[in-house]
């Protein structure tokens, strides 16, 4: 076992961990924007699907992952309307309305690719590494934290500026009423159907950006159902962040070394099935709801749809 | 006041422009709100005037709470004109309510338990894109010092006590400098020492110039409070009484005379009722008790739900024939005792005793045989089963008994017989027996609950809020009841926030604070403030 913590094993797991936890991280990010705001967006995963797919036809299309991750956005983002229609709009039931969306994009981006591609599967480029000047000269660390494609480091910026806007800014103050307590929010005036909507379309671009990254960055490819669960890792993640956005920093990078362990076991000669390492991260969500699950604090007004004067 | 040159959006008027001029500082003329089925409020007119506390008072359903929210802004009027300081205005959302300088505090408090009173505060009144803490902070400082209170503004409001949020709510409906402030029963969840603090701010902010409108249901509050009383029946205005005479005249003549307005011939049914009283000494009558205690607890403890407060080394002996009242603010436990003593939580430690036998162990059912009957709170919840008939709620807690099962089949005939017998004997209001329950009123289904709970001999019977959300009859006949039942020799208990209800009932009242039993006072003069100083957390003499 001494083996497992050479340098080459912990720089592969944490580097690995960075690469399937980002999408994760942007994924868990809009969730709990959204959470917030009292919306439980189910389809996490079928937007993460769309921004995969699209993202990946964006670069491919121009060669540019930049605008690959783009347009993952802004599709992510579109499906989120529906979302917005239906639940924030219409008062519908959240997760019913969240299933249609995964299976509905399942289905669709599924189809797409096969009218497109058949059986082929074109590969991108690869993206530059980012190496930071200094740090990235440090043992282990510095081959694994700090040399990764630029879209990392922007997301650690977009985190903090979230928990910025959450503390520090009116917007931020309105949303974390609309979870709470809608009514006394419209009340104060504020239209908890625009802050709703705003939450759920930024939660929406930001799914996109994640499958895009998995897509673009991670596979290089896509393949019908790339995301295989993601999406329901990251609203787990979001839901034990407590609305912090370095929750989910946290809950990502966990959730990617689990997933990228198999990697870096092979790369030190253990070898396990791969059915059971790419059970890892399921067992582990399950035992840290058994372990966390007590003390998540959701937001009191999550999941139910605002209609003013029903109580 | 001053006005604040930096406050967000000050109002036109400030609080001490105003004082002095005859003109109201708000006028309703002949509003009128229909509801489907409803006519809430029948061309209503009514004014304050700038330094006047003006009560509204009537029974639920009179059509108080939809004129206030009429004039906040939540509803719209069908017909009617609003003036504000003279002139004609709409006011159509809440906005534009509290730009007019119309401030409205919500009977159930509105603040956000999770934030912060500083955030509750910012909330929809900060303008820029940044959140201006330091406007705000000088803004509570000020108000608070008008209204002669002391705020902590990085408190989450859910750690507040509750005079201390509706402090905050206050200071909420008064930030964009109001004129006008509409307190909706203010009262309803305030121990005596709330109210009383309650009632110095109300003085301060009448005295700086403000038009304070004081709803209420309690006609002693109306008396103390109330520079003029205007009083609503059916969504119409059926009397009001001026300030001289409220000065001129002894509180049992206004009472006498405000009673005979709301109720015209009926009025005797229900003069005694607490509410309607002008002062709160119970109406006691000497019962025969037995020697021993009926229903004992020795050292209970319960583990509390979501939050509220369980019951930790509990212990009381109620006698046959007694009326014990249970105290204390909501969420301190009283869920936690009711379920406990009904059966439905398992106490963690501690004995029950029904008549010196153990009862601990036994279930829910078991100790319905033995005549221990739990009225619960949670009418639509756990109470009843609204999509069943009225006749199959009445035996509901009889399941598999005969005569009503017979071999697991269902005797409707058996059912409805008993349930005819019921529905007369408590008066429910009902089409029939095989009604759907939940199509009857909240009145009708308490008294759907006490005919189950009440027949079939009972011997303890525990009460949660037997009267909340009742009509004045209603709350008159409930009360009847359990002096009744009391009267036939069964151990009861009364869990209640309302203080006035169980000053009125109760022989002993024990005080439930933080899940402990904080002590036990024997009803009486003086018991109400000695309950008030308990129910906040004062330590037991």
């Amino acid at each position: 076992m001494s083996d497992l913590l050479t340098p080459t094993f912990l720089t592969a797991l944490i580097a690995g961990g960075i690469l399937a936890g980002i999408p994760l991280l942007f994924a868990s990010l809009g969730e709990t924007i959204a959470e917030q705001s009292g919306i439980l967006n189910v389809g996490l995963e079928g937007m993460m699907l769309t921004g995969a797919f699209c993202g990946f036809l964006g670069a491919l299309a121009t060669g540019n992952a930049w605008v690959g991750l783009t347009v993952g956005a802004i599709s992510g983002l579109l499906v989120s309307l529906v979302m917005v229609v239906f639940c924030v709009r219409l008062g519908l039931d959240q997760i019913v309305v969240g299933i249609s969306i995964i299976l509905c994009a399942e289905g669709l981006t599924s189809l797409l690719h096969g009218a497109f591609f058949g059986q082929s599967y074109p590969r991108l480029d690869a993206i530059d590494v980012f190496a930071i000047p200094v740090l990235s000269q440090i043992p282990v660390l510095g081959g694994s934290l700090f040399s990764q494609p630029a879209p990392v480091y922007m997301a650690l910026i977009v985190v903090g500026l979230v928990g910025w806007i959450f503390r520090r800014t009116t917007a931020g103050l309105d949303l974390r009423a609309a979870g709470e307590r809608p009514d006394s929010l419209d009340a104060a005036g504020v239209s908890v159907v625009r802050v709703r909507t705003v939450a759920e379309m930024a939660c929406g671009a930001f799914a996109g950006i994640g499958g895009a990254y998995m897509s673009i960055v991670g596979a290089g490819t896509f393949v019908p159902f790339l995301t295989g669960g993601m999406g329901f890792i990251a609203i787990v993640i979001a839901m034990m962040g407590r609305g912090h956005p370095w929750g989910a920093v946290l809950g990502a990078l966990l959730f990617g070394m689990s997933l990228s362990i198999a990697t870096a076991l092979q790369l030190v000669g253990i070898s396990i099935p791969v059915d059971v390492v790419q059970m890892l991260p399921f067992v582990s969500v399950m035992v840290v709801l058994v372990v966390f699950a007590r003390e998540a604090r959701l937001p009191a007004a999550l999941g139910l749809p605002y209609v003013r004067g029903s109580r | 006041m001053r006005v604040m040159a930096d406050a967000p959006a000050p109002a036109p008027a400030t609080l001490s422009s105003t004082a002095g001029t005859p003109v109201p500082a708000v006028e309703l003329i002949d509003i009128t709100k229909v509801f489907p089925g409803v006519i809430a409020n029948d061309h209503i007119s009514l004014s304050v005037l700038p330094g006047e506390v003006l009560c509204l008072l009537g029974e639920n359903g009179a059509g108080k709470s939809t004129l206030m929210s009429i004039l906040s802004g939540l509803y719209r009027p069908d017909e009617g004109r609003i003036r504000v300081d003279g002139s004609d205005v709409r006011i159509d959302s809440p906005r534009r309510g509290r730009d007019l300088g119309i401030g409205m505090v919500h009977q159930h408090l509105s603040l956000i338990p999770t934030l912060t009173v500083l955030e509750n505060l910012m909330l929809g009144s900060n303008k820029g894109i940044i959140l201006d803490e330091k406007t705000a902070r000088t803004r509570i400082a000020d108000l608070a010092s008008t209204l002669g209170i002391t705020v902590d503004a990085d408190a989450r409001a859910g750690s507040l006590a509750l005079g201390q949020q509706q402090h905050v709510e206050i200071i909420k409906a008064l930030w964009k400098g109001s004129k006008v402030l509409i307190l909706d029963e203010p009262t309803s969840m305030l121990t005596p020492q709330g109210i009383a603090e309650l009632q110095k701010v109300l003085v301060e902010l009448k005295t700086s110039g403000l038009a304070i409108i004081f709803i209420t249901h309690k006609l002693h509050e109306a008396i103390a409070i109330g520079d003029r009383v205007t009083i609503l029946k059916q969504g119409r205005v059926v009397g009001t009484i001026g300030p001289e005479i409220l000065r001129s005249s002894t509180p049992q003549q206004l009472q006498r005379r405000i009673v005979a307005t709301m109720f015209g011939e009926e009025a005797d049914e229900v003069a005694d009722v607490a509410e309607l009283r002008e002062d709160l000494e119970g109406h006691r009558v000497r019962r025969t008790m037995s020697e021993t205690p009926l229903l004992e607890l020795v050292g209970v403890s319960a583990p509390g739900h979501h939050g509220q407060y369980g019951v930790s080394d509990v212990s009381l002996a109620v006698r046959g024939g007694e009326i014990l009242g249970i105290a204390g603010v909501d969420g301190n436990g009283q869920r936690a005792l009711a379920e406990v003593i009904a059966g439905q939580r398992r106490p963690s430690a501690g004995d029950i005793r029904l008549a010196a036998a153990s009862i601990v162990k036994l279930t829910v059912s078991s100790r319905q045989r033995l005549g221990l009957r739990y009225v619960t709170d949670d009418r639509l919840g756990e109470g009843v089963v609204r999509p069943f008939a009225v006749g199959m709620n009445l035996v509901l807690k009889r399941i598999g008994d005969k005569p009503f099962w017979r071999r697991g089949t269902i005797d409707r005939v058996a059912i409805n017989a008993t349930a005819r017998e019921l529905i007369a004997q408590f008066d429910i209001r009902t089409p029939s027996s095989e009604t759907r329950i939940g199509k009857l009123s909240g009145g009708n289904i308490q008294k759907a609950l006490l005919a189950r709970e009440l027949s079939f001999q009972p011997r303890v019977v525990v009460f949660s809020k037997p009267t909340h959300g009742l009509d004045v009859r209603t709350i008159a006949m409930v009360r009847e009841r359990i002096r009744e039942l009391a009267g036939r020799g069964v151990a009861t208990v009364v869990i209640s926030t309302d203080l006035d209800e169980l000053i009125d009932l109760s022989d002993r009242v024990a005080v439930l604070f933080e899940g402990k039993i904080a002590g036990i006072v024997d009803n009486g003069p003086g018991a109400e403030t000695r309950i008030g100083e308990l129910i906040v957390g004062a330590q037991a003499a």
